[in-house]
């Protein structure tokens, strides 16, 4: 019998991912945790235990703004639910209806704002939005809605939501891609035979199409968590660090970027930035876990 | 000799010459957050250095003013900043120096050109050590659209209530936005509101120092009167000020459809470059008339040394010269807005700017009071006054709500108010 070789292949094709994935996110990673445990008395760096969570959670300077940043990035990630991934699936379904024309065109225009960047996009709607020159206001007024017109941007009420709602506007190409591939992948037969037995039409996909695509708007739902919680580009190029008005549109990422490196005449404090980051890594962890032990794997699955 | 010889001879000698200069050269790269100056300072601050140090090359590198601190503070740890740093004023610049990030410059012979009020910002407490030369202060007050005065019939107020019966005369004609300001960045509503008008009731020096000495609080009436009139601001903002931003409101104003403009003198420059009217300037009125008149003159800008620049004597040269009257001429005029600090008299041509600085005879001259001390602890009391002053002006906050939360934050680590 001959002894099991080591294939060293398989190491060398390995090594040069895993060596970068480990310089550049894995020992960040625990970097930024292993700071988050230590704080800086007296220009020296020295061990602290878990002081700066207990002041995160404890003091309600730190809490008050923690608190409403994760209920902020909540309502950012419920917008996206409710709108981003349902439109995403209904386009998804009419794109892939094979009697519609110039189906490869909408999809790209439909998936074109993805791959802008999140500066343009919110300078774009800023400007757009903006009551002095904006065009959303003279559009409005051309159809008798002048008076509804509101400066969404600068209202504590609306701030929010207008801005996850610029971000489902442009991320809304994803869910509808990964839809798209999902709805393809289903044999014909199924659907003929589905035919076969008079199901047709919508409640084909209802009763068909998607409870097949279930484990792909698990995988959306689980990219579209996580992307939001580390959400910070478009609030920051719209409302600028402070998140204003009033914080309103205080997310995770803005309250870390904040205080990890102070802003205005506030100084940076990378050891509460890091307890910061690693609260947000650690919401997303159980985020992710949750996801992974208490849905995808009671998820049927079907064989074609 | 053959042509080509010659031609050869040319191109060895021009090469020799090429590297024998670059061997000398001495690059100095600084950072700054004005990138709105980077043409003057490619056109005519450094040429004009340069034309007297051959073998120094400067280049002015600025980053955007928002980020200047984190993006700074970033590199000067990774050991990639410029050999100089624009220093802002007070805490930023101090907590720098005790990290050793901006180098001692006491002994540098420009700075006798400096008062010790010039210096104050760029000193350690007890006043030691100086680690930023002093470039120049900007005052605060208004500047306003003169041909639409004359169009209305307005005088400049000097008054509280002229400023409002100003206020709504424009407003009542209807043909202008009385005043050109937003609330979106926050920084306007608390720098070109409470801190421009503010000094008029806290008295100027003599309300800051007591504040941070802890005989005054944020609650009381000095300190809570700017922000009742702040929220009278509201109504004349215009449609939408809610969302409007900082370049939003300088249009406005600059394309006319504005008459005032809450300001801070270093708007000049862009306003007489883009404004085609006839511009005028008032400072902050005052409560009573005939009552005693204080202006926001703020340290705002200096420029250090990076220990670890490996062209520290090149640069001690280059901060000798910003010290020096020349450079004060040079950057008074190309600056109109920001005025020098040193000790010599330097003429201005600029009319508009000359209004501003000679409110410096009229008036009492004071600092923004958050700068100093009072922005070191948690919450910070400069970025909770850009909150509350905006949301006073929007209306969601009352001025003594204001002032109370303020106080509490203050109160929390601020031994001197507890």
């Amino acid at each position: 019998m001959r002894k099991p070789q080591i294939r060293w292949h398989i190491l060398v094709f390995l090594a040069p991912a895993v060596l970068v994935y480990t310089a550049i996110m894995i020992i960040p990673l625990f970097n930024t945790l292993r700071l988050a445990l230590f704080d800086e008395v007296d220009r020296t760096r020295v061990f602290v235990g878990l002081d700066n969570f207990r002041t995160l959670f404890g003091d309600p300077l730190w809490s008050d703004a923690f608190w409403n940043a994760l209920g902020n990035n909540f309502w950012f990630f419920l917008i996206h639910m409710l709108v981003q991934n349902p439109i995403g699936i209904l386009l998804a379904a009419i794109l892939s209806h094979p009697r519609l024309r110039f189906a490869a065109l909408y999809r790209t225009a439909i998936f074109v704002p993805t791959i802008l960047s999140f500066v343009i996009v919110g300078f774009a709607w800023k400007l757009i939005l903006s009551p002095i020159w904006g065009i959303a206001p003279g559009m409005m007024d051309a159809v008798g809605l002048d008076d509804y017109f509101l400066p969404w941007l600068g209202l504590e009420s609306t701030a929010l939501t207008t801005l996850a709602l610029i971000s489902v506007w442009q991320f809304v190409g994803i869910p509808m891609m990964l839809i798209y591939a999902a709805l393809l992948s289903i044999p014909e037969e199924i659907l003929e035979a589905g035919e076969c037995d008079g199901i047709t039409g919508a409640s084909a996909f209802w009763k068909i199409k998607l409870p097949l695509i279930l484990p792909s708007i698990g995988i959306i739902s689980i990219l579209t968590f996580v992307g939001n919680f580390n959400a910070f580009d478009l609030i920051y190029a719209a409302q600028g660090a402070l998140a204003g008005p009033d914080y309103s549109t205080d997310i995770l990422g803005t309250f870390m970027y904040r205080t990890f490196f102070g802003f205005q005449l506030q100084l940076g404090d990378p050891h509460m930035g890091s307890a910061i980051a690693s609260a947000m890594f650690a919401i997303i962890l159980i985020g992710v876990c949750i996801y992974l032990f208490g849905i995808q794997t009671r998820m049927r699955r079907y064989q074609f | 000799m053959s042509m080509k010889k010659l031609g050869a001879g040319l191109l060895a000698t021009t090469i020799l010459a090429g590297t024998v200069a670059s061997a000398q050269d001495v690059t100095l790269t600084i950072e700054s957050w004005r990138n709105d100056d980077l043409l003057l300072w490619q056109d005519v601050i450094i040429p004009a250095f340069e034309a007297n140090h051959p073998g120094i090359h400067v280049e002015f590198t600025p980053s955007a003013p928002a980020e200047y601190n984190a993006v700074l503070n970033s590199k000067l740890e990774a050991g990639s900043a410029g050999d100089l740093i624009t220093c802002r004023p007070f805490d930023a610049s101090l907590a720098l120096y005790e990290d050793g990030h901006l180098a001692d410059l006491s002994d540098l012979d420009a700075m006798a050109n400096f008062s010790s009020v010039a210096q104050s910002a760029w000193q350690t407490d007890d006043g030691s050590a100086t680690f930023c030369v002093p470039m120049a202060s900007v005052i605060h007050g208004f500047i306003y659209n003169a041909d639409a005065f004359e169009e209305l019939g307005l005088e400049e107020p000097t008054t509280v209530d002229e400023f409002f019966a100003v206020l709504d005369a424009i407003e009542e004609d209807g043909g202008y936005i009385p005043m050109a300001m937003g609330t979106n960045d926050q920084w306007e509503a608390a720098t070109m509101g409470y801190n421009n008008i503010g000094p008029n009731y806290w008295r100027g020096e003599e309300g800051r120092l007591a504040l941070i000495a802890g005989e005054q609080s944020l609650t009381d009436e000095a300190w809570v009167a700017p922000y009742r009139q702040l929220a009278r601001w509201g109504q004349y903002l215009g449609r939408g000020f809610e969302a409007q931003t900082y370049p939003d409101s300088q249009n406005l104003f600059t394309l006319g459809r504005a008459a005032i403009y809450p300001a801070g003198s270093w708007e000049i420059t862009g306003f007489n470059a883009q404004a085609d009217f006839a511009m005028g300037a008032f400072p902050p009125p005052v409560q009573n008339a005939g009552d005693e008149c204080y202006i926001s003159d703020h340290t705002d800008i200096a420029i250090g040394l990076n220990p670890a620049s490996p062209n520290a004597e090149a640069a001690r040269t280059f901060l000798e010269w910003v010290g020096s009257e020349e450079f004060a001429t040079i950057y008074a005029n190309a600056l109109p807005g920001f005025f020098s600090l040193s000790n010599f008299d330097v003429a201005m041509e600029d009319p508009l700017a000359q209004e501003f600085v000679s409110w410096r005879g009229e008036c009492n001259s004071t600092i923004r009071s958050t700068y100093q001390i009072l922005s070191r602890g948690t919450p910070n009391l400069e970025n909770e006054t850009w909150n509350a002053s905006a949301q006073v002006i929007r209306g969601a906050e009352t001025p003594e709500e204001a002032g109370q939360r303020l106080q509490d934050g203050l109160a929390s680590w601020y031994e001197p108010q507890q």
